[in-house]
């Protein structure tokens, strides 16, 4: 086992506020989720050498320590010197150059042609060698990108929204080639997104980031089953969210939807919001626990999923078949104690 | 009877003049779209693009002032090397390089700046060099407009008439380019003859146009 580790640890006073980001990375790849704007870009940017921090270390040890930037020791390693690929939002491929010379303009003048023609063959770019970045589509431009980087060999892999640039019959297919091809690399990787399936699927670890600070980091499952935060549980894609307050050890009353609920884990007085899936409800009996009845409550089709809007304030979604058009809206809801998520400011 | 060491002139001066000015304007729109410091980069800007706004003959007199006999670099050439440089050609290659530079300037300038950042960037990943960056990313994608700012500084230096006088003066043999030719022609009251010297005009504008466009048209189909 070797000594590796990507240390990170930034301040930099930006326009709306100031980018405050702390982590160690040990392994594999990590995910940093977090609205438009909320500095995970400059976080990657300032990795890469693209953007210099005010202050901090970002060091990368592969048995020996190289420190990329050190701002007491005023150390701050080009972009040219780190060895850090950066796949760029929009690709970021030459216009002017062929597939061919896109992967291989990182490598050194006299470099071995094998290894272009080893990363045309393994990103399934054969044919296209001597096309132009504009003649391709949208997900092979991705992997010419991605061609490019791994022929330079880097040892951190950066990614910026890889895939907001494509269309979503593209990206599934792309997503599950993406995990696999990080899952083979040996480095580091850093994935950045503000969409939760995306940071779901591609990392064990996970930083969520808003208005430059981190909110939230450890194991991707956990952050998502037990959020903690309201914002990381917004983030994380949890659709009702409430004021409460609290009745006594196990029931609190929700403010915005004017019920009680009885939870299954004991009220702390940090406790200040609940917070529940929208997909954890279901049908219920008058009286059942935690239920509620569903007046006036408006729907919207997907083509397998309903939205219903309910009148308190709720949203429901529940799983249809694609040639079911009806949806009676059961009398009567409740949600299980155990799926109610306590959450503090 | 048409002069033809006059073309002969025209054509020296006009081809150096955009060589210089060429490489000048595109280093300077570099250093300007790379700079940090936003008061220095409004400064410098508009120093670069002063020669367009002011009258040729303001010019020709700021630079007799610096080239003159007794101007800074004037007086430094004829003590050391004791060369003239007023009233001689390379003056008519100076006055039409400092009057064809900020064309040249600012439609680089305009074009570097239409360049994709990340492109950039991505370039500096990559481990590229910031001299091949410039080339290979920067100056290969912005090459329509660096040439249509090469096109218009040509036909600006071509055309170059008031600084040229102040600076170079009217030499017959000299310092005589086209448009001086056709202004002594015209005050001679030689129409014909002028004419001559403004068909030999549009002849080569029209030529020079002609090659750099047809350059940046072939340049831009190949990627599209």
């Amino acid at each position: 086992m070797t000594n590796k580790s990507l240390k990170v640890n930034i301040q930099k006073k930006l326009k709306e506020f100031d980018l405050e980001v702390d982590f160690e990375l040990k392994k594999g790849c990590l995910g940093i989720l977090g609205p438009s704007g909320c500095g995970k870009s400059m976080t990657l940017k300032s990795i890469a050498g693209i953007e210099t921090p005010d202050r901090g270390i970002v060091s990368l040890t592969i048995d020996e320590e190289n420190i990329y930037f050190d701002s007491n020791n005023k150390i701050n390693l080009k972009p040219q010197k780190r060895n850090v690929g950066y796949l760029f939002q929009n690709y970021a491929l030459f216009p002017n150059m062929t597939v061919e010379e896109n992967v291989a303009i990182g490598l050194a003048k006299n470099h071995d042609e094998k290894r272009v023609a080893e990363m045309i063959k393994r990103f399934h770019l054969e044919g296209l060698e001597k096309r132009y970045p504009r003649q391709l589509s949208g997900g092979q431009q991705q992997r010419v990108a991605l061609a490019r980087i791994l022929a330079y060999g880097p040892d951190v892999i950066l990614l910026d929204e890889p895939f907001s640039a494509l269309d979503a019959f593209l990206k599934e297919q792309l997503r599950i080639e993406l995990v696999n091809l990080l899952n083979d690399f040996d480095g580091f990787s850093i994935l950045v997104t503000h969409d939760r399936d995306e940071a779901f699927q591609f990392c064990d670890e996970m930083l969520i980031l808003d208005e430059g600070k981190i909110i939230a980091k450890g194991d991707t499952y956990e952050l998502f089953a037990n959020p903690k935060k309201v914002q990381v549980a917004r983030l994380t894609g949890c659709k009702n969210i409430s004021r409460i307050e609290i009745i006594d050890d196990f029931h609190v009353k929700s403010l915005e939807w004017g019920i009680t609920f009885e939870v299954s884990e004991k009220v702390q007085s940090n406790i200040t919001h609940i917070g529940i899936r929208a997909h954890d409800f279901y049908p219920a009996d008058k009286g059942d626990v935690n239920s509620f009845d569903t007046l006036n409550s408006e729907k919207l089709e997907r083509p397998f999923e309903w939205d219903v809007s309910l009148a308190n304030g709720l949203w429901w979604k529940c799983d249809k078949e694609i040639h079911d058009h009806e949806l009676v809206i059961p009398e009567y809801l409740k949600v299980n104690p155990k799926n109610i998520i306590l959450l503090e400011k | 009877m048409m002069d033809w060491s006059t073309i002969f002139i025209s054509m020296k001066t006009a081809s150096l003049s955009i060589f210089i000015t060429f490489f000048l304007g595109l280093f300077a729109a570099w250093a300007i779209v790379k700079m940090k410091n936003e008061p220095i980069k409004i400064l410098l800007d508009g120093v670069f693009t002063l020669p367009l706004v002011l009258p040729p003959t303001v010019v020709g007199f700021f630079l007799l002032y610096i080239f003159g006999v007794r101007g800074v670099i004037g007086k430094f050439f004829i003590d050391f090397f004791a060369y003239k440089i007023a009233f001689s050609w390379p003056a008519t290659v100076i006055a039409a390089v400092v009057m064809s530079f900020p064309l040249m300037y600012r439609s680089t300038r305009g074009a570097f700046e239409q360049v994709d950042s990340n492109l950039l960037d991505a370039g500096r990943t990559l481990g590229m060099s910031e001299w091949k960056i410039f080339w290979k990313v920067l100056f290969a994608n912005s090459l329509p407009g660096v040439i249509s700012g090469g096109i218009l500084a040509y036909a600006r230096g071509l055309g170059e008439f008031g600084a040229t006088a102040m600076l170079a003066g009217n030499i017959a043999g000299q310092t005589r380019t086209l448009p001086l030719a056709v202004y002594s022609e015209v005050a001679a009251g030689n129409m014909a003859e002028a004419f001559n010297y403004v068909i030999v005009i549009i002849f080569i504008a029209f030529i020079a146009i002609f090659i750099m466009d047809y350059l940046s048209i072939r340049k831009d189909k190949q990627w599209k």
